[in-house]
């Protein structure tokens, strides 16, 4: 680790909290992250996209240690990833994931799915956890369906448990994997304004995401993926407005027609 | 105005009556009629042969004279009030978890223990062992539902139930196995019948379970050498028919064993049994993993649970309830296979001692009735089990979310 990095756990608002330098990954013999680098500094909202197969979900992945990266550096909040378990489950502990497909857990309700890792992992009192749950649940605006069951709810109602299950950790950074992709039309705006009010907490976020509206608005920057390489890296008005790579024009004049 | 696309309707009435469900069903045509008629007569017939059979020439003085014997095996005469009061500890404690867990497993046990010892009774009260055990039989279903019925005014914890269940397991063996003074030892040599069964059936099912799921777990473990075990375990059982591993339990061991250790022989042929039943029930439950999607141990991942808990909390959970019907027909299958011990290990169990039975001179050719009532035992037994089967997947939603 290099002079510059700061100590762990003392990240300010506008320090690096994420350094991702020459990050390489295959499966198999398929190259899928030809060289990744960027830097994230906290309160950030960086949104990722691209076509399918460009490596952007694989890259957010690596950042949790989901994906495994086989060459270069990622540093989370001053800990570098390797394979020491202690280094991994400490940043797990400090970045919380949204899925595609939601991915909560069947057989407990919207509440235990919540309060389940702030008691088993930071050993809270049920008490305080269930309170805690309960504050998130009605944040992101569904503390009436603490009792159901997955199942029970809508497809928007479980991403937003979801953000509460994945917030409960209290976590320094969000990653969203396609939070919005598997959603009906009319439910991506209630993910999308829980998304956006935690963007305005000053929450670091990583977002793999084609609701290009939702990317002017609330982002920061925007980095365009492209056969496992960032193509482009650019605040959205230079992305929309004055695209500088021929692959980025394209893309984006695919996606918004 | 109203059309009939712009109101909600009641559903059409599908309903049939008794005399239309009959002719569509038995005689909608000459040919089904026939069937219907032919079959009828032939079940008639069956049926008051068998009756007929059952109620004059059955010798069924072979199980009232031999009762105890298919109870208890050569358990001494004047010891067996001890078998009776770890039947009235089991049928109090019943009483007790059927109050205590809501599912309907549990009730569903208690209750089929209680009935099967009223029909025992029954049988008690015309046989050899005579009216009062069929009134100590009585007192235990009693017990079961004065339990019943206190343990639902009172605030008993599951954990509490629990250590009582433990606590009681140790002294129903040690009330049975005796450790002299008052309790004399009862080899566990001269344990037989149903109550032989019985242990058998519940050791067996009670220790398999936990080391077929730990097998299942090895099974798919990134550390090879766990791996490379627990495979080789499961393909060499699995590959062994059950006696085979009796008769090593109960010759071979011995041979590698030191000479001053001894190993009773119902220990050995519980533990074949263990041990046989684990790799199948670890099977079931790899199949029950390989269901669950990698999006759960991802989720259980990203949210900071490490492997133990991930496997704990979230995956086995899931897997384990998808796979009860599975491991409880597994089990009923183990509490068949219990009978085997008689060739493998030479223990009376309840058909060892139909065996016997059938070699008592003046009991010559009264297979049937021995025959018939160990089947009757049997499918109480299994039935009991697969009826708390369906209630504990009804209560766990098996199918349902």
């Amino acid at each position: 680790m290099g002079d510059q990095e700061p100590a762990p756990g003392t990240a300010m608002a506008g320090d690096e909290i994420i350094v991702c330098r020459d990050v390489h990954k295959w499966f198999g013999q398929h190259h899928v992250l030809r060289g990744i680098d960027l830097t994230v500094r906290t309160g950030e909202v960086v949104v990722i996209f691209g076509p399918s197969g460009s490596g952007k979900s694989t890259f957010i992945r690596t950042i949790n240690r989901l994906e495994e990266h086989q060459r270069g550096q990622i540093i989370v909040d001053g800990i570098e990833l390797s394979d020491d378990l202690r280094n991994i489950a400490a940043i797990r502990s400090e970045i919380g994931m949204v899925f595609q497909s939601f991915n909560l857990f069947p057989h407990l309700t919207a509440l235990q799915n919540v309060t389940l890792a702030p008691i088993k992992v930071r050993h809270w009192a049920r008490d305080r956890a269930e309170h805690e749950a309960m504050e998130l649940l009605t944040r992101v605006g569904i503390p009436e369906q603490a009792h159901k069951y997955p199942a029970q709810l809508s497809g928007g109602q479980q991403q937003r448990v979801a953000l509460a299950r994945a917030l409960a950790m209290q976590p320094k950074i969000m990653l969203f994997d396609e939070p919005t992709s598997a959603l009906d039309p009319e439910m991506i705006s209630e993910v999308l304004d829980v998304m956006r009010e935690l963007a305005q907490s000053g929450m670091t976020m990583l977002c793999v995401t084609h609701e290009m509206g939702f990317a002017r608005a609330v982002c920061s920057r925007m980095a365009f993926f492209d056969q496992g390489q960032i193509v482009e890296l650019g605040p959205p008005w230079q992305i929309f407005d004055a695209p500088k790579h021929e692959r980025t024009k394209r893309f984006l004049s695919q996606i918004l027609h | 105005m109203t059309a009939e696309g712009e109101r909600w309707l009641p559903p059409p009435d599908m309903s049939l009556g008794r005399r239309a469900w009959l002719r569509q069903n038995l005689f909608n045509s000459w040919w089904s009629s026939v069937v219907t008629v032919a079959l009828g007569a032939l079940l008639l017939w069956a049926t008051v042969r068998i009756g007929a059979w059952a109620i004059s020439e059955a010798r069924w003085g072979v199980v009232t004279a031999n009762l105890r014997l298919f109870l208890v095996g050569l358990y001494p005469a004047d010891q067996v009030w001890r078998v009776w009061l770890g039947l009235t500890g089991l049928s109090v404690l019943g009483g007790v978890a059927a109050a205590v867990y809501r599912g309907g497993a549990v009730r569903t046990l208690a209750f089929w223990l209680a009935a099967s010892q009223v029909l025992l009774a029954g049988l008690a009260a015309v046989s050899e062992l005579g009216l009062v055990a069929a009134l100590a039989l009585l007192l235990n279903v009693g017990a079961t539902w004065a339990a019943w019925a206190a343990a639902r005014r009172l605030p008993i914890a599951g954990r509490a139930l629990a250590a009582a269940w433990l606590v009681y397991l140790v002294l129903a063996l040690i009330l049975l196995a005796g450790v002299g003074g008052p309790l004399p030892v009862v080899g566990t040599n001269v344990w037989g019948g149903l109550l032989l069964t019985f242990l058998l059936a519940v050791a067996g099912i009670i220790l398999s379970f936990p080391i077929g799921v730990l097998l299942a777990l090895g099974r798919r473990s990134d550390l090879p050498a766990v791996r490379v075990f627990s495979t080789a375990f499961i393909e060499v059982v699995r590959g062994v028919p059950l006696v085979t591993i009796l008769f090593m339990a109960a010759i071979m061991l011995p041979l590698f064993l030191p000479g001053e250790i001894r190993v009773e022989h119902v220990i050995r042929a519980t533990a074949g049994i263990t041990l046989f039943s684990a790799a199948y029930v670890a099977e079931n439950v790899r199949g029950g993993l390989q269901a669950i999607p990698s999006g759960q141990y991802e989720a259980a991942h990203a949210i900071g649970l490490n492997a133990v808990q991930t496997n704990l909390h979230i995956i086995l959970p899931q897997a384990l309830r998808s796979v009860i019907p599975a491991n409880v027909g597994l089990f009923i299958s183990l509490l068949k296979d219990t009978t085997l011990v008689t060739i493998g290990a030479g223990l009376l169990e309840i058909l060892g001692i139909g065996r016997a039975v059938l070699a008592q001179p003046e009991w010559f050719g009264a297979q049937m009735e021995v025959y018939l009532f160990i089947a009757a035992v049997f499918f109480v037994l299994s039935y009991t089990l697969s009826q708390a089967s369906y209630r504990l997947e009804a209560a766990l939603g098996v199918g349902k979310r």
